[in-house]
């Protein structure tokens, strides 16, 4: 096995282009799982852990632009306000050691349909950086980023250089089911994000279905009947539900049957956009 | 391949490391340093934690080769010479350690987050020790140890 260490994300692009087969590094919570329990074996080892640039957020374009190293523990404590769902998604993250060490580069890489960023960056629009040497930068909306379990649309020759987020501009929450409160794989999760000066509700499901995904027939329900000025209508807010549960496709494994994810995705849904309705018509009342 | 870094503020290094193995490996193995403890081998338990230029990490999850050149602290790194730090002292005198196996990791959880909060409540306790699993005690006797810690640091 080699070992690749770039110090600059150039070198890290000709590394990652010389050597597809190696595999970027940059936390370490998921990929050394794998070579600690030998299920994985890669020709090569790429450290993103010296590029620095890597680890630093800002503003550019009206979005937040999140490096693909910037840790956990990081987002929760300076992205809070900006990104409030990518946060409250980053706090259920493990544990501190992990939030200290995991970033969302590495939640994309491995692309797991439990990863707990996805729900979050699919329900605010994120765009996915991703850049080789030889075809240079692709911006990737998140929902064409993810392809199946553990699959997404990054080439071989490719490394995530950012997620592109833009600030809230109304609530947004998180929620996901787990045994307890700390080091979770969610059983199923849920984020929501409104956008009032849109009249417009993104959503996200994470682990129920084979990749992160939109309810896009729930969102397109509220874009057509709900009235922004009013308290939620109970009908509305049941088919909202409903229509969240109908988008997932979960499977049952060790940590939750299908029938309870679909479940849960719809009690998820419902709870999230009353939370996130309270603030808003607070937040107008103020 | 060949890695170097400090340690509890010397300088080591360790030849023919595999390029997949983790620091906590080369810490225990290679350099004779086994208070960090080898568990899980997955970050769930929390009995590897060091401190990786100053942050806590699960060494099991940092690949030897990202150490280099850097600074690590594990818990024989806390004890100024034969004087305890205070959270090992609080530990032995609350009845924290019973088997002993989480301690390590436990320690240097708890020195970090006192570290950076002084007076930590509880809740904040539980938060900074979510990720360190103990299967003796019970967890109410380390509260109490890092609460007396966190008392003395203050007062001194």
């Amino acid at each position: 096995m080699d070992f690749l260490r770039p110090t600059t994300w150039e070198e890290a692009l000709a590394a990652k282009a010389d050597r597809p087969d190696a595999v970027p590094i940059q936390g370490g919570t998921d990929v050394m799982v794998e070579l600690n329990f030998d299920v994985r074996r890669p020709a090569a080892l790429l450290d993103l852990g010296r590029v620095a640039e890597l680890r630093a957020w800002g503003m550019e374009g009206g979005a937040c632009r999140v490096g693909a190293g910037v840790p956990y523990t990081t987002i929760i404590e300076e992205l809070g306000g900006t990104l409030p769902g990518l946060a409250q998604a980053s706090r259920t993250v493990g544990s501190p050691q992990i939030r200290n060490r995991g970033s969302v580069g590495g939640n994309l890489g491995a692309a797991s349909p439990a990863g707990d960023c996805h729900p979050p960056l699919l329900a605010a629009d994120a765009v996915i950086e991703v850049e080789s040497r030889e075809r240079g930068v692709r911006m990737i909306p998140a929902t064409e980023f993810y392809l199946g379990v553990k699959r997404s649309a990054l080439e071989p020759d490719e490394l995530i250089r950012a997620a592109h987020v833009r600030p809230a501009t109304g609530p947004q929450y998180f929620s996901k089911v787990g045994t307890r409160n700390a080091m979770v794989i969610a059983v199923c999760s849920f984020a929501i994000v409104l956008r009032p000066e849109e009249r417009r509700v993104g959503t996200g499901l994470g682990s129920a279905a084979p990749t992160p995904r939109r309810a896009h027939e729930a969102e397109d329900l509220l874009a057509r009947e709900l009235d922004w000025e009013a308290p939620l209508d109970p009908a509305l807010l049941r088919r909202f539900g409903e229509l969240c549960a109908a988008a997932a496709a979960p499977i049952d494994d060790v940590r939750g049957s299908a029938a309870y994810r679909v479940h849960a995705i719809g009690v998820m849904a419902r709870r999230t956009l009353a939370w996130a309705w309270n603030d808003h018509l607070g937040r107008r009342a103020a | 391949m060949r890695v170097a870094f400090t340690v509890n503020g010397r300088e080591e290094s360790a030849d023919n490391v595999w390029e997949g193995e983790s620091l906590l490996y080369v810490l225990r193995e290679r350099l004779g340093l086994p208070g960090s403890k080898n568990a899980c081998e997955q970050g769930e338990c929390g009995s590897c934690t060091v401190y990786l230029d100053d942050v806590p990490v699960c060494s099991c999850l940092v690949a030897a080769g990202q150490a280099e050149g850097r600074q690590v602290r594990t818990v024989e790194g806390l004890a100024e010479g034969d004087r305890l730090d205070p959270v090992q002292e609080a530990f032995a005198e609350c009845g924290a350690v019973q088997c002993g196996f989480c301690t390590p990791g436990l320690i240097v959880q708890a020195h970090d987050l006192i570290a950076r909060v002084g007076r930590p409540s509880d809740a904040e306790i539980r938060e900074a020790l979510a990720g360190n699993l103990c299967r003796c005690t019970g967890y109410e006797k380390i509260l109490d140890a890092v609460r007396l810690a966190a008392r003395r640091k203050a007062a001194t």
